[in-house]
């Protein structure tokens, strides 16, 4: 992975009419990087796609690609390309010939033009027999590996996808996650990868950027966003997650041992938690932060087990346990706690911006 | 279960059976026993002796088929190049516009053709709409617009556009959005986009749209009579001409027989390669 940039946005920005889809945004992708872009619908991120492979353009701001910049370039002149959402197959073409498509129109003699489909074939590991297939008579999975091949012919400079996967049953689409990891470590291309699960992003990418309302509220690898997020809408979007409002130094229903006492001193912010950093005390264990409720409700996760647990006159407290860590069952009284290290406290300014 | 629905499908389908036996099939029948009579008779019940066709081939009419061959392929290839961005307008760009644009086409069917044939005579005619104010503006007339070819391709398209633009109008429906947006971005040209997307998906409609017109401007007769005058003489022209004034029926139906049988095989030819299912959208 390099550490010149191989795509700059700069201070993007694309009004539809009165509606503002992108306010300004920049964004550095690395040389060979697995990006993936994450936001609710709505937040901008298949505009911001739209601008980036050059099917639209925006109002203002600049998209660099390496050393040229390309935000009027229309998208058949550009060295980029997408795996659709729909994979956007030509059901009129073999499997072969939708995977030699853009070597066709560069002219590329047929027997070369062959032995690239071919190889591309073996590489997403569909047979080679599958050359004369019909796009009709293949899978899922593997109309989505064609879809995948038919790009990776165009020898794109970046790889767009635009949500590929979100159409397939469950277990097929953690396949395919995991195979397009391993694609892009195999071919040690830039991927830029739209979604809106969280999940399938902190799967694959290297850096996960989080798109609300056309600004982009974090961009981090996954597991800074899911530890330290920057505001309340980060931290809530990457799943249960527990949120305290904390004035000067005290969160009401929180009782603070000495350390936490001194971590927190003076400070004002919200104090994020994960549930599954929430341990259930037993008689005269001590914690950081101890805190105390009545199991409202039990859901079995597999290995986990999550309670949801009331708490007088404030929002009820998720926790997650082990399964053998479990207690008993609704009504019965808990005592919760954690330590300093699980908290990460997001400041008031970072709150207010996302609210 | 399955047998009661193959049952009831037949009982359906009855009715139309009986339709197209008596009104479509028996007088296919009865001009093929005709034209295998020998000449000028008016009954079937005759020792057939096939001399009708040999009339057919050495008597010239041949080229009555070829004109009337010809011209309708013309007017389907023009009518293909004029209605295509018609077409794709109506599938894809006009949204509600195109709607009245379908009312407005389907409107001048009202009107009898003949009666729609004549307007353009009085426009084009020595002394007409066109030939008149020129005449009266410039002060040099000349002979009319009428009685030549490409007059009689021009009526054909004007009279047969409607079943070239909707079946077309269809066809480019089917293409898929994504399909080319994704061919664009794989680096494709327009044209390309329209030489290896639209035109193939596209195709059911063409086929479609293309057989209407033929079928149809290859039986035609008014426009060659109304618009092109004695110019030339098509096939149709020559089967009404041998049944009415020439009273040699055998003769008549042998050219009837040569022109189903070209024109039908061509229709049998292009529908065996159109995907009617996926048009009709059932698939």
């Amino acid at each position: 992975m390099g550490d010149q940039p191989i795509l700059r946005i700069n201070a993007l920005t694309k009004r539809f009419n009165e509606f503002t889809a992108l306010h300004g945004i920049d964004l550095n992708v690395r040389d060979g990087e697995f990006l993936a872009i994450v936001g609710p619908s709505g937040s901008g991120k298949t505009t911001l796609i739209r601008l980036l492979v050059g099917m639209d353009e925006p109002t203002e701001g600049a998209i660099w690609l390496r050393d040229s910049r390309i935000d009027a370039v229309p998208a058949n002149k550009r060295p980029t390309c997408m795996v659709f959402q729909s994979l956007a197959l030509f059901p009129h073409r073999s499997v072969g010939q939708n995977i030699e498509f853009p070597l066709k129109l560069r002219k590329v003699a047929p027997a070369t033009r062959k032995a690239r489909a071919l190889e591309l074939l073996e590489l997403l590991r569909l047979p080679a027999s599958y050359y004369d297939k019909r796009i009709d008579e293949c899978s899922g999975g593997e109309k989505q590996r064609v879809a995948l091949a038919r790009a990776l012919a165009f020898d794109p400079e970046i790889l767009f996808f635009d949500e590929p996967l979100s159409a397939l049953d469950y277990r097929l689409r953690k396949t395919l996650e995991k195979e397009l990891k391993d694609l892009h470590r195999r071919t040690g291309k830039t991927f830029i990868y739209i979604t809106h699960s969280l999940e399938e992003a902190m799967v694959m990418s290297d850096r996960i950027a989080i798109m609300k309302a056309g600004r982009f509220e974090q961009i981090a690898p996954a597991a800074e966003i899911y530890a330290r997020p920057r505001s309340r809408f980060v931290a809530e979007f990457m799943g249960e997650v527990n949120l305290f409002d904390m004035v000067d130094g005290r969160v009401p229903g929180l009782r603070f041992g000495p350390r936490a006492s001194n971590l927190f001193v003076g400070q004002t912010g919200t104090l994020v938690v994960r549930p599954e950093s929430v341990a259930l005390l037993a008689p005269g264990e001590e914690a950081d932060v101890a805190l105390e409720g009545i199991i409202e409700s039990e859901y079995l996760l597999g290995s986990r087990v999550q309670y949801t647990v009331a708490r007088e006159g404030a929002a009820p407290v998720t926790v997650e346990v082990l399964r053998e860590n479990a207690v008993g069952g609704p009504g019965a009284p808990v005592v919760m706690g954690f330590g300093t290290s699980a908290c990460h406290l997001i400041a008031p300014e970072a709150r207010d911006a996302a609210a | 279960m399955q047998r009661r629905d193959r049952q009831l499908g037949l009982l359906y389908a009855l009715p139309i059976g009986v339709f197209l036996a008596v009104a479509f099939l028996a007088p296919i029948l009865l001009v093929a026993a005709f034209s295998t009579m020998p000449p000028k008779v008016f009954s079937i019940w005759n020792m057939p002796d096939f001399s009708a066709y040999y009339t057919v081939i050495t008597q010239g009419y041949w080229k009555t088929v070829a004109w009337s061959l010809g011209m309708s392929m013309a007017a389907t290839l023009i009518l293909f190049v004029v209605c295509w961005p018609l077409a794709y307008g109506m599938a894809k760009v006009f949204g509600r516009f195109s709607l009245v644009l379908t009312i407005g086409v389907v409107m001048t069917l009202f009107v009898s053709e003949n009666i729609r044939l004549f307007g353009w005579v009085l426009t084009l005619m020595k002394g007409g709409l066109v030939e008149g104010y020129i005449r009266a503006w410039t002060g040099t007339g000349f002979d009319g617009l009428l009685y030549n070819v490409p007059v009689i391709v021009f009526g054909l398209c004007y009279v047969y556009l409607p079943f070239m633009l909707f079946p077309l109008a269809q066809g480019i429906a089917m293409v898929p959005e994504d399909a080319r947006a994704a061919a664009f971005d794989l680096g494709a040209t327009r044209w390309q986009i329209f030489r290896e997307i639209e035109l193939p998906l596209a195709m059911p409609g063409i086929l479609v749209g293309s057989l209407l017109t033929f079928v149809l401007a290859a039986g035609a007769l008014a426009e060659t009579k109304l618009l092109g005058g004695q110019a030339v003489i098509v096939i149709a022209e020559e089967v009404e001409t041998a049944f009415t004034y020439g009273q040699n029926w055998p003769l008549g139906a042998a050219l009837a027989m040569v022109l189903i049988v070209i024109v039908g095989g061509i229709a049998i030819w292009g529908i065996g390669r159109a995907d009617l299912d996926r048009m009709m959208g059932r698939r």
